[in-house]
């Protein structure tokens, strides 16, 4: 007993508590730096990027559509890259969460083992991918191929104007790919916390295995994979350095075989060279990313803590 | 026993939790030295393995002393577009003159013109010739650069000359197949730079054709341009002139080819002069003035001058 006692670091009462105490304040100034963080950065995004709110006008740069910062009578009208980001972002989601939803189906109810054994861990490689990455794929495979599209499309129009296929489509498309990783995951953990005797009462009840998932399993699931949605949503609305590369970057409404600007390329392309207005309004696109970013943590927020209450 | 246990534990936690905070700059820092340090021993290998230029080994400390002694200020305002330039020069020329503070405002190449005929800065920046009416005002056009645009296309297309009025047509739109223009049956992909890049102001403005443009791609940077266009199949593209490689063809402009000569010449149209112009003559101005000039003509300057892609005028 005495020998045990010698190579326990917590020797007495007063000892431990000292320790308890050293763990504890480490532990707040761990989380004060999170959260150093996120109000430092909604001060600043607040502080620059409302300023080119009140000097341009509100309703001349979320309203306006004509985007020209450096002309000698400039306007910085971000309607179209708004709206190409929520099209955007819908369409990425519309595509990739049927894909992930059902490989998430897949994979926790009718894989065989071995083939789970391959698609799982792909899956995981797919998000560990940097975003760079996706976009140099999209620009070297995705874009030769869309503008052979393109060219069989508009063979004989007149008034589109070739984008050589980066476009609006090649940007969905890596986005879809992009956030199958993140639906696929969790929702996978949602699908697999079903209670196994949902399952077996509705088979012993005589439902098939199909009506089984999307009547019994994939309802119950629902919360996770909302939150799965959610989080896609997040992550695509998010991304600049893939899409950058495929999307064209001129501003235009957004329309499948348009070359077209999100609200994250905006700031990453012209940022290296603005200066006065222009920046500031570069800022303010920041700001009204951040806004998007914010209302889809709060939903999302929203959706888990009803989530619990289901549970209860 | 315990107690010093307990103590000796905490410590080294704490310890090892500082260290990790400022790990990464420590030894950011640390590994900078080193290079430097290696960069002073190669400096000071060279030295001694050159004794036949121990001549100008022994100059360089008066030198140095000289450019400690020369003291002043320059003012420089104009251009945005010669941005770059002046802040480069401005860098280097203060990091060999210690005692000349050197200043830039970037407020447009008439308001540097101004100013310098005003006599409220040293040296007006300008990105064009100065006009007939400014240099009988007294000011001396000192063209330092010239900043040279390329037009590119990819190494298929057949088009191997345009006019002037062809690039203006296929930038505003209005021009949209190679066909037209004597070439395969492909459509035109108007691939360009993004607002603000120097580049692009440069080309709109020497074809006059500010934000009238249509592009189909707006790319942030040089090398995305040459990339582009390289992968594109009837893309056109325009890049700064040392920024061409063997994945894309320059086409000539009005029969003349996008060279260096060409462009010194004046035979190529899609180029700019870079002025710092002076009120009066370069001897008429100050030490510091003159010393900047004399740094620009020198290899050293023409070296800053090539480092930002411009084409050192001789």
């Amino acid at each position: 007993m005495e020998n045990q006692q010698t190579f326990s670091i917590i020797g007495n009462r007063r000892n431990k508590s000292a320790v308890e105490k050293a763990a504890q304040g480490i532990f707040t100034l761990c989380a004060f730096i999170a959260i150093l963080a996120v109000v430092s950065i909604t001060v600043y995004m607040v502080i620059n990027g409302t300023p080119a709110l009140f000097s341009v006008g509100i309703k001349e740069i979320l309203l306006g559509t004509s985007w020209k910062p450096t002309a000698a009578e400039p306007s910085y009208g971000i309607l179209y890259v708004i709206l190409t980001s929520i099209v955007g972002t819908t369409l990425a989601v519309l595509l990739g969460v049927p894909i992930g939803l059902l490989t998430a189906v897949f994979l926790a109810e009718t894989a065989p083992k071995k083939l789970a054994a391959v698609v799982k861990p792909a899956v995981e490689l797919l998000a560990g991918i940097p975003s760079v990455i996706y976009g140099l794929l999209g620009l070297m495979i995705l874009n030769p191929l869309m503008y052979k599209l393109e060219l069989a499309l508009f063979k004989d129009s007149e008034t589109h104007q070739f984008t050589g296929g980066a476009n609006l489509l090649s940007a969905v498309i890596v986005l879809a790919i992009m956030i199958l990783p993140t639906v696929i995951n969790i929702s996978e953990s949602a699908i697999r916390a079903v209670p196994a005797s949902l399952k077996s009462a509705s088979l012993a009840l005589g439902a098939s295995e199909i009506q089984t998932i999307f009547k019994v399993i994939i309802p119950a699931a629902k919360s996770g994979i909302i939150t799965a949605i959610v989080l896609g949503v997040g992550r695509a609305i998010g991304e600049a350095m893939a899409i950058t590369l495929v999307s064209g970057s001129s501003v235009n409404m957004p329309l499948p075989f348009n070359s077209v600007r999100f609200l994250t390329t905006a700031i990453v392309a012209e940022m290296g060279y603005a200066s006065g207005v222009h920046r500031q309004v570069l800022f303010t696109i920041g700001l009204v990313l951040f806004v998007f970013i914010m209302i889809i943590n709060i939903s999302l927020t929203g959706i888990l803590k009803k989530g619990d209450k289901n549970h209860e | 026993m315990k107690m010093k246990k307990i103590l000796a534990l905490t410590c080294a936690a704490a310890m090892t939790f500082s260290l990790m905070a400022c790990g990464g700059s420590t030894k950011e820092t640390a590994a900078t030295e080193t290079t430097e340090n290696t960069d002073t021993a190669a400096e000071a290998a060279e030295e001694t393995e050159a004794p036949a230029e121990e001549a100008p080994a022994e100059e360089a400390p008066a030198q140095e002393e000289a450019n400690a002694d020369l003291s002043g200020s320059i003012s420089m305002a104009g251009s945005t577009s010669m941005e770059k330039l002046a802040n480069a020069v401005a860098e280097s020329f203060m990091a060999k003159y210690p005692g000349v503070t050197v200043t830039a405002e970037f407020t447009g190449s008439s308001a540097g013109i101004e100013a310098v005929t005003a006599g409220s800065v040293d040296i007006g920046n300008s990105s064009r010739a100065l006009k007939d009416e400014e240099k009988a005002a007294g000011v001396v056009e000192n063209i330092v650069a010239i900043d040279g645009i390329a037009v590119v296309v990819d190494p298929a297309n057949t088009v191997k000359d345009l006019t002037k009025d062809q690039l203006i047509s296929i930038y505003k739109g209005e021009i949209k197949n190679w066909s037209e223009l004597g070439g395969e049956d492909a459509p035109i992909v108007v691939v360009g730079r993004e607002a603000g890049s120097g580049t692009r102001g440069a080309f709109e403005e020497l074809l006059k054709i500010e934000d009238a443009c249509a592009y189909a791609s707006e790319l942030d940077s040089t090398g995305a341009v040459i990339a582009k266009v390289a992968s594109t199949p009837g893309a056109i593209g325009y890049v700064s002139l040392d920024a061409i490689d063997d994945s894309v063809v320059a086409v000539s402009l009005e029969g003349v080819e996008a060279t260096p000569e060409n462009i010194k010449a004046g035979n190529y149209f899609l180029s700019r002069p870079f002025v710092m112009a002076t009120k009066g003559e370069i001897s008429e101005q100050s030490e510091a003035v003159q010393a900047l000039f004399e740094y620009l003509a020198s290899d050293e300057g023409k070296e800053v001058i090539a480092g930002v892609g411009l084409i050192n005028v001789d």
